[in-house]
C-alpha cells in the first residue's frame, strides 16, 4: 500500500478543568499520512505543542486497540468518528481527506463531568456495576464449570452484551444522556445466564436506581446508542432490560 | 541467601500440605488487617476482589480511569487449564510438564505445579461469575489448542477472552467495593514504597487529577502492576502499562528477576511507518488454522494469491513437523525473522511473512457442506462457507487486522511479523510470592515466577488469575497472621513523611530541567536502543554498546526533559515521565542481564550461542538458575543467583521436530 499525506485542521475543545470555561481552538496538522490512526495524528499535534512549549491536549487512551474503552473522542459529530463498530483509537486516517476540518469534542453528559479538554470522568458507570453488576460467589465456592451446561444461544447472547466496553460512546450519543445501552448490556449478560438468577430482581432494581442517581436521562428509543456502538451491543437488550424491570417491579410489590 | 520457601515433600504434595499447615487469621483479626494491592488486572482484581471477600480492608490502585481498564483486557486467545475435557490426555502433570518445557527450563518447579493445579479452578471460579466461555451445541465449555501443546486445554471467548476474564473480576471487585471490604482508587500511581523497620508497611501514590502525593498505610503491599514490554515503546501493551510500580519497589531492596527474558510474538501486524505509537497482536489462535508462509524464491515480485502452492515455504511446517505453525512463541518469531534476514520478507517493509487462510476457509467449507448434507456445490460456495465459519471464530480479529492495513484478511493473507509482548522477567519472589523486601508481594506479570525463559499461549491469563484467587488469599494471610499484634501506623510517622518528600523532590527535579525534549521522544529513542540490542537477538558487542546507550540516554533525558503544564494539576506528561525515567533504568539492567547470561533459553537468544541448525543452545552447567539483581545505586547491581533445581523433570534440548 502506498502513503497518502494530508494536511488538516483540527478544531479541537480546550478547557483547563472541570470548573474552567472551555472553548474550541483551531490548530494545523501537517504531513499526515494516512496510515496514522487517528491517535497517532494527536500525538503528532501533542508533541509539536510540547515542543513549541504550548499545552498539549489532554485525553483518555490506553490500549489504542480498540478493548479497553478508555478512548472517548467526539469527532465530527459522532462518537468515536465516522466508522461504524469502532473506537476511536482504531479509526484511521484514511477515512479523511486533505484539507478536511476535523471537529473534535469530549463526550457531553452532565454525569461525565469534564476533567480536563477531551478527558472525563466515567466513574459513574462504576457505581453503577457497584449496584449489582456482579454475580454473588466468594472464590472457591464454585462447582465444576461442565457441571451447568448453558444453551449454546444463550451462552452466545450473553457474551454479545458482555462485550460491553464501558466507553459511554452511548450516553454521548444520546441526546437524553441515558445509560440505558450500557445498563442493559450488563443486565442482560447476567440475566441471560443461570448463574446470575438468583440476584434477578435485586440486581435490575437496585442498578436502575443508581442509574437514576447518578443523573443519566431517560431512553426515548431513538436508537442513537444502538448505532454508535463500538461493539454494536443491541437495543434489543434495553427491551430486555425494561422487561426484567417491570417483572421485578410487580413482584417486589 | 536467596530461599525461595519451596516446601518440602513430594511435589503433587507440597501446596496440599502448604494450604494445610500454613497460619491462619481469625475474621475479627482480619478486619483490622490493611492490604494494599497496586494493580487492577488479572491478577490485582482477583487479589482484591478474594482478600476483601475473606474480610480484610483493601486498598486498591489503578492510573487508569477504572479498574475495568487494565490491559489484561486486550488478552485474545484464552486461558489454559488442566481439565481433560476433551479427554485428549491432559492433566495437571501434562501442563504442568508443557509449562516447564515450554519456559525452556528456566522456571521453578513448585510454582509450576501448583499453577497447573489450579489451573481447574480457575474455570469453575470464573464460569461460576458469569464469564460467558464459548460452549458447544450441547451447552458444555468449548476448547481449543494453543502453541507448545499437543491437546485441547484453552477456554476462551471469541478472540476476547482476557476482557470477559477481567470484567469478571472487576466485578467481583466491585461487588467487594459496594460491601465495604475495598477502596478503590482510580487515576492514582504508586510512587514509592514506604518501609519501616525494613518491611513494606504502605505506599507513596499522586493522585493524576489533582497532583497531590497521598499516604497509605498497608500491613502488606501487593504489587500487581503487570510488565515492562513498554520499554521497547513499540510494543503489544496498552500506552500507559509500565514499570514505574516494580522499578520502585526494586530500588527500595526487591530483587529484580530474569530481566532480560522478554517475549516477541510471532503474530502481530507489522510497523508501517515512523509515526507508530503501538503494535497490535493478532491472537495465537489464529495459527490453529493459518499456515505461515513465505515465497520460495528470491526477488518474488508476484502478489500472495497469484503465488503458486509449489513456489510457497511453509516454513514452520518444513523445520517442525510435529507441531507445524504451532511452536511455542520464541521458535515461531525466530524462524520468521530468519526468514525475513534472508531476504524472503513480503510486504513494502520486507519485514513480514504471510498467514494464511485459504486453506482453512476451504476446508471449514468443505465440512459444512457435509455437516449440511448439500450436494452439487460450487467452489464459490464452498469457500463462502468457510469464511462464515472462520468469521465465527475470529471475526472480531479478521476486522481489527481490516481496520488497521485497510487490507480484506479473507480475500488476501495477512501479513505479520514478530512484536514485544511479554516479559517473563519481573520482581524476584519466593513461593509465597513474597519479594525479597518483608511484606511486600509481586503478582501476575509483575513477578517472575511461572514462565522461566518463554511463556506458552493462554498461560499469562491463568497466572494472574491463580495468584490473584488461590494463591495469594493463602500465602499472604500466613505472614498476615504475624502481623495481628502490630496496629495500624498512622501515616504522619516519619517513614511515611520521609518518602513522600523523596517522591516530591524527584517530580519537582523532573519538572525543573526545563529542557526542550518531551518524555515520548526520549521513549522512542530508547526503545529502538534495547529493541536492536537486546530485542529478538543479543551480542555481546551490541549489548556493550547498548549499555553505553543507554547510560548517555539517561544523560541527556536528566538535562533536556521537558514537562510543559504544573505539578499540582492533572498532567499526563508528567506521568509519562516519570516512567520513562524508570524504563531508562530498568532497560540498563535489561542488558546487564543478557550480556550476563552466556547461553541462549527461550526469549533469550544470544548470537554466540546456537546450535548448528540455528536453534537456542542453552548451557545448564553454568546458566541453570534465575538471576536476581540487587540494586547497589546507579548504574550497580549485585547478581545473587537461585540455583534451579528439576527433581521431577529432565531438562533436555526442546524438541518440536
Amino acid at each position: 500500500m502506498s502513503q497518502n499525506t494530508m494536511n488538516l485542521k483540527v478544531k479541537v475543545w480546550r478547557q483547563k478543568n472541570a470548573n474552567a470555561q472551555g472553548a474550541f481552538v483551531t490548530y494545523d496538522v501537517a504531513g499526515i499520512s494516512d496510515e496514522m490512526s487517528f491517535l497517532e495524528m494527536m500525538d503528532i499535534l501533542n508533541e509539536r505543542l510540547i515542543t513549541e512549549g504550548g499545552d498539549p491536549v489532554a485525553f483518555d487512551h490506553d490500549c489504542r486497540e480498540g478493548i479497553c474503552g478508555m478512548c472517548s473522542m467526539y469527532i465530527n459529530g459522532k462518537p468515536h468518528g465516522p466508522w461504524q463498530a469502532n473506537t476511536t483509537c482504531q479509526l484511521h486516517m484514511r477515512a479523511f481527506k486533505d484539507g478536511e476540518t476535523i471537529v473534535i469534542e469530549p463526550w457531553r453528559a452532565n454525569s461525565f463531568p469534564i476533567v480536563k479538554d477531551l478527558t472525563v470522568d466515567r466513574s459513574a458507570f462504576d457505581r453503577i456495576i457497584q449496584a449489582g453488576g456482579y454475580i454473588s460467589v466468594n472464590t472457591g465456592n464454585a462447582v465444576d464449570g461442565n457441571s451447568l451446561p448453558i444453551e449454546k444461544q444463550n451462552a452466545d447472547d450473553a457474551f454479545a452484551a458482555a462485550m460491553c466496553i464501558g466507553c459511554g460512546a452511548c450516553v454521548a450519543a444520546c441526546k437524553n444522556s441515558s445509560a440505558m445501552l450500557f445498563l442493559s448490556a450488563k443486565v442482560s449478560h447476567l440475566a441471560l445466564l443461570p448463574q446470575g438468577a438468583p440476584e434477578r430482581k435485586s440486581r435490575v432494581l437496585n442498578m436502575v436506581a443508581q442509574m437514576d442517581k447518578e443523573g443519566f436521562g431517560s431512553c426515548t428509543n431513538t436508537g442513537a446508542c444502538e448505532a454508535t456502538c463500538p461493539k454494536e451491543i443491541s437495543i434489543a437488550n434495553i427491551a430486555r432490560l425494561n422487561n426484567e424491570y417491570l417483572g421485578a417491579s410487580l413482584s417486589a410489590e | 541467601m536467596l530461599d525461595s520457601k519451596i516446601p518440602s515433600g513430594k511435589l503433587d504434595d507440597k501446596w496440599v500440605d502448604y494450604k494445610g499447615h500454613c497460619k491462619l487469621v481469625n475474621p475479627a483479626n482480619k478486619r483490622k488487617m490493611e492490604v494494599i494491592i497496586v494493580g487492577t488486572g488479572l491478577a490485582g482484581a482477583s487479589a482484591a476482589a478474594a482478600m476483601g471477600e475473606l474480610g480484610y480492608k483493601v486498598k486498591a490502585f489503578c492510573f487508569q480511569d477504572s479498574p475495568r481498564r487494565a490491559h489484561s483486557i486486550a488478552a485474545q486467545g484464552g486461558i489454559n487449564a488442566a481439565k481433560n475435557y476433551q479427554n485428549d490426555g491432559d492433566s495437571v502433570f501434562r501442563l504442568f510438564y508443557d509449562t516447564i518445557k515450554g519456559g525452556d527450563y528456566r522456571a521453578r518447579e513448585a510454582n509450576v505445579h501448583r499453577l497447573a493445579e489450579v489451573s481447574a479452578n480457575i474455570i469453575d471460579q470464573c464460569v461460576a461469575q458469569g464469564v460467558p466461555f464459548a460452549r458447544e451445541y450441547g451447552g458444555l465449555l468449548s476448547n481449543r489448542s494453543f502453541g507448545g501443546t499437543q491437546v485441547q486445554r484453552t477456554f476462551y471467548a471469541a478472540g476476547q477472552t482476557g476482557q470477559q476474564l477481567l470484567i469478571g473480576a472487576y466485578q467481583a471487585l466491585e461487588r467487594q467495593v459496594a460491601l465495604g471490604n475495598v477502596t478503590m482508587h482510580a487515576r492514582h500511581e504508586m510512587l514509592d514504597i514506604v518501609k519501616i523497620d525494613g518491611k513494606a508497611k504502605g505506599i507513596i501514590a499522586r493522585n493524576l487529577i489533582t497532583g497531590a502525593l497521598e499516604k497509605h498505610f498497608g500491613h502488606a503491599v501487593l504489587i500487581c502492576s503487570g510488565g515492562y514490554g513498554n520499554v521497547y515503546y513499540l510494543s503489544t501493551n496498552a500506552m500507559g502499562s509500565n514499570v514505574t510500580a516494580a522499578w520502585k519497589a526494586h530500588k527500595q531492596g526487591a530483587y529484580f528477576a530474569n530481566p532480560c527474558f522478554t517475549q516477541i510474538h510471532p503474530t502481530c501486524i507489522p510497523v508501517s511507518g515512523d509515526h507508530q505509537s503501538k503494535l497490535t497482536l493478532m491472537s495465537e489462535s489464529l495459527r490453529n488454522d493459518g499456515r505461515i508462509w513465505v515465497p520460495k524464491n528470491l526477488g518474488e515480485t508476484r502478489k500472495a494469491n497469484d503465488i503458486p502452492e509449489t513456489d510457497r515455504d511453509y516454513f514452520l511446517e518444513r523445520r517442525y513437523p510435529a507441531f507445524g505453525n504451532l511452536v511455542p512463541r520464541d521458535v515461531a518469531s525466530r524462524a520468521a525473522k530468519e526468514r525475513c534476514d534472508a531476504n524472503y520478507g513480503v510486504g513494502t517493509s520486507k519485514q513480514a511473512v504471510y498467514l494464511d487462510y485459504a486453506a482453512a476457509i476451504e476446508r471449514y467449507g468443505k465440512i459444512e457442506v457435509s455437516k449440511q448434507g448439500l450436494s452439487n456445490v460450487s467452489s464459490e460456495q464452498i469457500i463462502a462457507l468457510g469464511k462464515d465459519v472462520v468469521k465465527e471464530k475470529y471475526g472480531n480479529l479478521f476486522n481489527m487486522y481490516a481496520k488497521i492495513t485497510g487490507e480484506n484478511p479473507y480475500e488476501v493473507p495477512m501479513r505479520i511479523y514478530p512484536a514485544v509482548h511479554y516479559t517473563m522477567g519481573g520482581l524476584w519472589v519466593d513461593y509465597e510470592l513474597q519479594t525479597t523486601v518483608p511484606g511486600l508481594y509481586a503478582l501476575g506479570e509483575a513477578n517472575f515466577s511461572d514462565h522461566g525463559a518463554n511463556r506458552l499461549g493462554a498461560s499469562a491469563l491463568m497466572q494472574g488469575l491463580a495468584d490473584g484467587y488461590f494463591v495469594a488469599p493463602y500465602t499472604v494471610g500466613n505472614n498476615l497472621a504475624d502481623e495481628i499484634y502490630n496496629a495500624a501506623i498512622p501515616t504522619t510517622h516519619p517513614a511515611f513523611e520521609e518518602a513522600a518528600k523523596k517522591v516530591a523532590d524527584r517530580i519537582a527535579s523532573l519538572k525543573n530541567i526545563n529542557g526542550k525534549q518531551s518524555a515520548e521522544s526520549f521513549h522512542k529513542r530508547l526503545g529502538k536502543i534495547i529493541w536492536n540490542e537486546c530485542g529478538m537477538s543479543r551480542n555481546e558487542a551490541g549489548l556493550k554498546q547498548a549499555i553505553a546507550d543507554v547510560q548517555a540516554l539517561k544523560k541527556e533525558f536528566w538535562s533536556d526533559l521537558r514537562i510543559p503544564g504544573e505539578i499540582n494539576e492533572y498532567n499526563p506528561e508528567l506521568d509519562k515521565a516519570n516512567r520513562v525515567a524508570d524504563f531508562i533504568e530498568l532497560g540498563e539492567l535489561m542488558c546487564v542481564d543478557a550480556l550476563a547470561r552466556e547461553e541462549s533459553c527461550g526469549g533469550h537468544f544470544r548470537e554466540e550461542y546456537q546450535t548448528p541448525e540455528g536453534e537456542a543452545l542453552r548451557d545448564d552447567e553454568n546458566f541453570m538458575y534465575v538471576a536476581a539483581w540487587e540494586n547497589k545505586g546507579a548504574h550497580e547491581w549485585q547478581l545473587h543467583k537461585e540455583a534451579l533445581k528439576y527433581d521431577v523433570i529432565k531438562p533436555s534440548q526442546r524438541n518440536y521436530k
